[in-house]
């Protein structure tokens, strides 16, 4: 290895030394807030060294590691999500009795993991990088051993992860079988005289999309997500449901745009399916929740299919539209488990709809932030969520997949119903005026720091709904340097 | 810069009112006063000092700024005759509608003037602006405070009136938002041009399916929100679920959006396929009107049935908006102003009378005359301007709407007009049933108080004066509108004359000729316009 290679990965390397560096000081003596701050600084240190990469054009690694505008921004997107994750697990996990500074190791260990998957360019960096996520969630999610259902969420995720990882390598072996390579570039070269998939290679594509799907909680691979969702605790949900999604989004994108699999219509034909249905399901099971943690489970799912829609598109424009979605969808994701985060107490997750009843008039800033979230979700103008669907439909509507796009809208009608009861359950009257709020118990500084992340994330949605041309710059900039 | 102002000045507006509930509980009231009535000043100095532009250049103020340049969405504003016309409207019902919550709302006041002023903001930005990205935002942005306003104040069954509010009119914004992007893709893969900004947008040339299609997406946001019959159904829920400056603004403002929309954008974009539609739109118009004055008279819930006279009128719009003349447009613009009042006031008086009674139960009123004069009288007036009398704004509004439409298509004119009988029926039952007949209360029912004849003398004085001397509204909107009709004046020439409004020849049947002479409003000059004085 080269210097210029260490510079390269040196987000990576600071997250391990991270690791090590906090496994050791746990050996010398448990403190959180020491803990919290190594975690909070290695993720801002990796992210700063992405400033010398910003411009750096494509740099490979042979043979395993390609990094590139894409891979910069996806890991600038996963390292200040988990920022943001780790800030508000600080307030979360400091008011339970569980031992917490290991949980600080597992979410590093799962952002390497996430931030390897978006910089691969060969099926062995692929799946150690999903492995080292995946492990670290089987973890994560179980980490509130005492509570019942965080250890049922725990095995449910680890039985199925593990089947679908078995899925993937079924799949890559297949396709190495009929390729002789491993390397996205070589499969490509390899398929490209093809017009149509020969059989094996067609069924390892197929068992690959099994496996990436289970990961990412599109329909028919989805029936963990709502359990695991309501089981985690509520950062590591948010964890899951972005940074972990995002990371096997970003290698799928690499990977189609490398292989160029638009071109096979069986394959297309496969995730307009896995699209729509994931669209359907997710929005029309959410209807029937009263859970709300199992409402922003299902609601991933649709919002996953979204995104296979602007995914679909299979262009530059398209790939732009997953990624600004990605974004707004991590704001408004980590900033709804932010506030369920924020109302859970020391024994249960605020996760009923009873919960929410009248917070606007107990809690108007929470409440607020949370209106804010869900309508970003719905789509509603002002927030990032609005410019991001406005962005899928346009990449669908530009390359006339018209029924991706009406199934889009009419579920964007279905999914606002639900997102709209939430708010209406929050702006209820409350039934006694005298009832005073259980859960004002926690210390003023760290109340502080997760309200600060909030409004952060909140303003953050505001300023992308407005104005959203910086970020697109910001995309359009890194992502043209890295077409494939 | 101006119209920034316009928009900027209400939702800072709203802020303040939201702040200062902090401090004060009536300091919104008078922030949320101060702004509306800023603004209001504002318009009306726009309008006393801008000259009528002469033909050509509608326009009056101009301005825009990039915003999203790498997708070609401008802020662009723009102000004509029309939208100063509406423009004015919204800010006279916000101004009544701040001045009859002083008392209504006395929960969460600053959050409720939080609301009204950005629904006024949403719909303002709605009348100005001239890019079609964001005419879909503004178009979004007054939903949601409506939907609060419904939701936390409205009356017993709120909730679901909210939802469905709420569904209905996102569901199809956002068919329109899929129009949109097609006419947008279709004219930048046409002329390498990708932007949203209407006077680009108006040169594309679609082909007859598209266009049929794109037009149905626009169609269905305006005509949901108008509302037309078979999509109307959310209307009556709403409107007598929402307090009372909330059904004000709901049938003074939020319908008349859909009928700019018909006339800003379905008209001109869209010229074929709206002469290929004319018909089907005025017989639902037609359906509209008679439909909705039948379920008015069978109402026994004061507020619903002022809704369903909405319903009614509304069909006046969708007939005059698809007769493509200026006539028949001229009635439109009209309608759209006059309703506003009208309905307003009728809903106000609805407002007062459930302050009272604490019921909407047309059946457990009567007899009011002989305790509420005053309230009697101003009930008198504004049922009468609904049915259509004569020296009244809406006498005008619908009979140049029926003049013009007559020109289009004589039968769905004349059962249009039975319309106007039915009107009387239903107008005269509200005054039967809550001014006359027996008095059924034990206490007397207090009249008007000065708060309250303060909110109703305006309205009185400008539906008078939209009866008696409608020239200066005429004379505003005829540029716009004359704007508007640009393409059909070519096109329907060569297209099979559904609206034969020809150039040069006249077409004046003799019979319409008597009828204008006897309105003594206007005279026909030779081009079937309606000059700016007839004397």
């Amino acid at each position: 290895m080269t210097l210029t290679d260490f510079q390269h990965l040196m987000p990576l390397l600071i997250l391990t030394v991270a690791v090590l560096v906090a496994m050791l000081v746990i050996a010398v003596g448990r403190n959180h807030k020491i803990m919290y701050v190594i975690t909070a600084v290695s993720f801002l240190a990796a992210f700063a060294s992405l400033f010398e990469l910003r411009d750096g054009g494509r740099y490979t690694i042979e043979p395993l590691l390609v990094v590139d505008g894409f891979g910069v921004f996806y890991i600038g997107m996963i390292l200040l999500t988990a920022l943001l994750i780790s800030m508000l697990s600080y307030a979360y996990f400091e008011q339970r009795e569980e031992r917490k500074e290991e949980y600080y190791i597992l979410l590093l260990l799962a952002t390497i993991g996430a931030c390897v998957l978006v910089i691969s360019k060969h099926f062995a960096s692929l799946f150690l990088g999903l492995e080292i996520l995946s492990v670290s969630l089987y973890a994560l999610i179980a980490y509130l051993r005492k509570r019942e259902r965080s250890d049922e969420a725990g095995i449910k995720y680890l039985i199925l992860a593990a089947f679908s990882s078995a899925f993937l390598l079924f799949g890559m072996a297949l396709v190495y079988a009929s390729t002789g390579t491993m390397e996205f570039a070589g499969i490509a070269a390899a398929i490209t005289n093809f017009t149509e998939l020969p059989l094996l290679l067609l069924t390892g594509f197929g068992m690959m999309i099994v496996g990436i799907g289970f990961k990412l909680s599109v329909v028919p691979f989805h029936m963990w997500a709502p359990d695991v969702y309501e089981g985690a605790p509520a950062p590591v949900t948010a964890f899951i449901a972005t940074v972990s999604k995002g990371g096997v989004l970003g290698v799928l994108i690499r990977f189609f745009m490398e292989v160029d699999g638009f071109r096979y219509p069986t394959l297309v034909l496969i995730l307009t399916i896995v699209a729509i249905a994931s669209m359907l399901a997710g929005n029309l099971l959410a209807l029937l929740q009263r859970n709300v943690k199992r409402i922003l489970a299902y609601s991933s799912i649709a919002h996953l299919g979204y995104l296979l829609v602007a995914f679909l598109a299979g262009n530059q424009m398209g790939v732009e539209a997953v990624t600004f979605y990605l974004v707004a969808y991590f704001i408004t994701t980590v900033g709804a488990f932010g506030v369920v985060a924020m109302l859970s107490d020391k024994e249960r997750d605020a996760e009923q709809l009873e919960d929410y009843r009248a917070l606007l008039w107990r809690r108007p800033w929470t409440a607020a932030v949370f209106t804010a979230m869900l309508l970003s979700l719905a789509g509603i103008p002002l927030t990032a969520g609005f410019v991001g669907k406005f962005y899928i439909l346009a990449a669908g509507v530009n390359t006339q997949l018209w029924l991706l796009v009406v199934m889009l809208a009419l579920n964007s009608v279905v999914g606002l119903f639900y997102y709209i009861r939430i708010v209406a359950v929050m702006f209820q009257q409350p039934e006694a005026e005298a009832e005073a709020d259980p859960r004002g118990k926690l210390r003023p500084s760290i109340y502080v720091a997760s309200v600060g992340t909030l409004t952060l994330l909140a303003l953050l949605l505001v300023y992308i709904g407005v104005y959203p041309s910086g970020l697109l710059q910001v995309i359009q900039g890194l992502i043209a340097t890295a077409a494939p | 810069m101006i119209l920034v102002w316009l928009i900027v000045i209400l939702m800072v507006g709203g802020m303040l009112a939201w702040i200062s509930g902090k401090i004060n509980r009536t300091l919104p009231r008078w922030v949320a006063l101060a702004s509306v009535g800023a603004v209001f000043g504002i318009t009306l100095y726009l309008w006393l000092t801008n000259p009528i532009p002469v033909l050509g250049s509608a326009w009056l103020i101009q301005f825009a700024q990039p915003w999203i340049p790498q997708w070609g969405i401008s802020f662009s504003l723009a102000l004509d005759g029309l939208s100063l016309l509406m423009l004015l409207l919204t800010f006279f019902i916000g101004l009544l509608a701040v001045l009859i919550s002083w008392r209504e709302i006395q929960t969460k006041v600053a959050f409720f003037h939080f609301n009204l002023l950005w629904v006024l903001a949403g719909i303002t930005g709605v009348f100005l602006t001239m890019d079609l990205f964001l005419f879909y935002f503004f178009w979004e942005v007054m939903l949601i405070p409506m939907y609060f306003l419904i939701g936390i104040w409205g009356h017993e069954n709120r909730r679901y009136a909210a939802y469905k509010f709420f569904i209905f009119t996102q569901a199809s914004g956002l068919l329109m938002l899929l129009a949109i992007l097609g006419l947008y893709f279709i004219h930048g893969s046409q002329t390498g041009l990708y932007t949203f900004s209407y006077f680009e947008l108006l040169n594309t040339t679609l082909a007859p399916e598209a266009a049929r299609l794109l037009m149905f997406g626009f169609l269905a946001a305006f005509l949901v929100k108008l509302p037309v019959v078979p999509f109307h159904s959310w209307l009556p829920d709403a409107h007598s679920e929402a307090p009372t400056a909330g059904s004000v603004i709901l049938a003074g403002l939020l319908l008349k959006t859909g009928a700019y929309g018909l006339l800003r954008f379905v008209l001109p974009l869209f010229p074929t396929a709206t002469v290929e539609f004319a018909p089907w739109a005025m017989l639902l118009g037609v359906i509209g009107i008679i439909y909705g004055a039948i379920l008015a008279f069978s109402q026994t819930d004061l507020k619903r049935l002022v809704a369903y006279t909405s319903v009614s009128h509304m069909g006046f719009v969708i007939l005059g908006v698809f007769a493509f003349n200026e006539w028949a447009l001229q009635g439109v613009v009209m309608q759209m102003i006059t309703h506003g009042l009208s309905t307003g006031a009728l809903f106000i008086i609805a407002g007062f009378l459930y302050e009272r009674l604490h019921t909407r139960d047309i059946r457990q009123m009567g007899g009011f005359w002989s305790t509420a004069p005053k309230m009697g009288v101003i009930g008198l007036i504004f049922v009468m301007a609904s049915l259509g009398l004569p020296g009244l704004g809406n006498f005008i509004a619908e009979f140049l709407t029926l003049v013009g439409s007559w020109q289009a298509n004589n039968w769905l004119t004349v059962f249009a007009t039975i319309g106007l009988v039915m009107a009387t029926i239903y107008s005269l039952r509200i005054m039967q049933k809550i001014f006359f007949q027996e008095y059924k209360l034990e206490q007397p029912l207090p009249d008007m108080n000065a708060r309250e004849m303060l909110i109703a003398i305006p309205m009185v004085a400008m539906i008078l004066w939209l009866g008696l001397y409608p020239q200066p509204v005429l004379d505003t909107a005829r540029p716009s509108i004359q704007e508007q009709l640009q393409a059909y004046t070519k096109s329907v020439v060569e297209q099979e004359p559904i609206a034969r409004v020809d150039d040069n020849e006249t077409v004046t049947i003799p019979e319409k000729a008597t009828m204008l002479e006897k309105s003594k409003k206007a005279k026909p000059s030779s081009d079937l316009q309606i000059p700016k004085s007839s004397n």
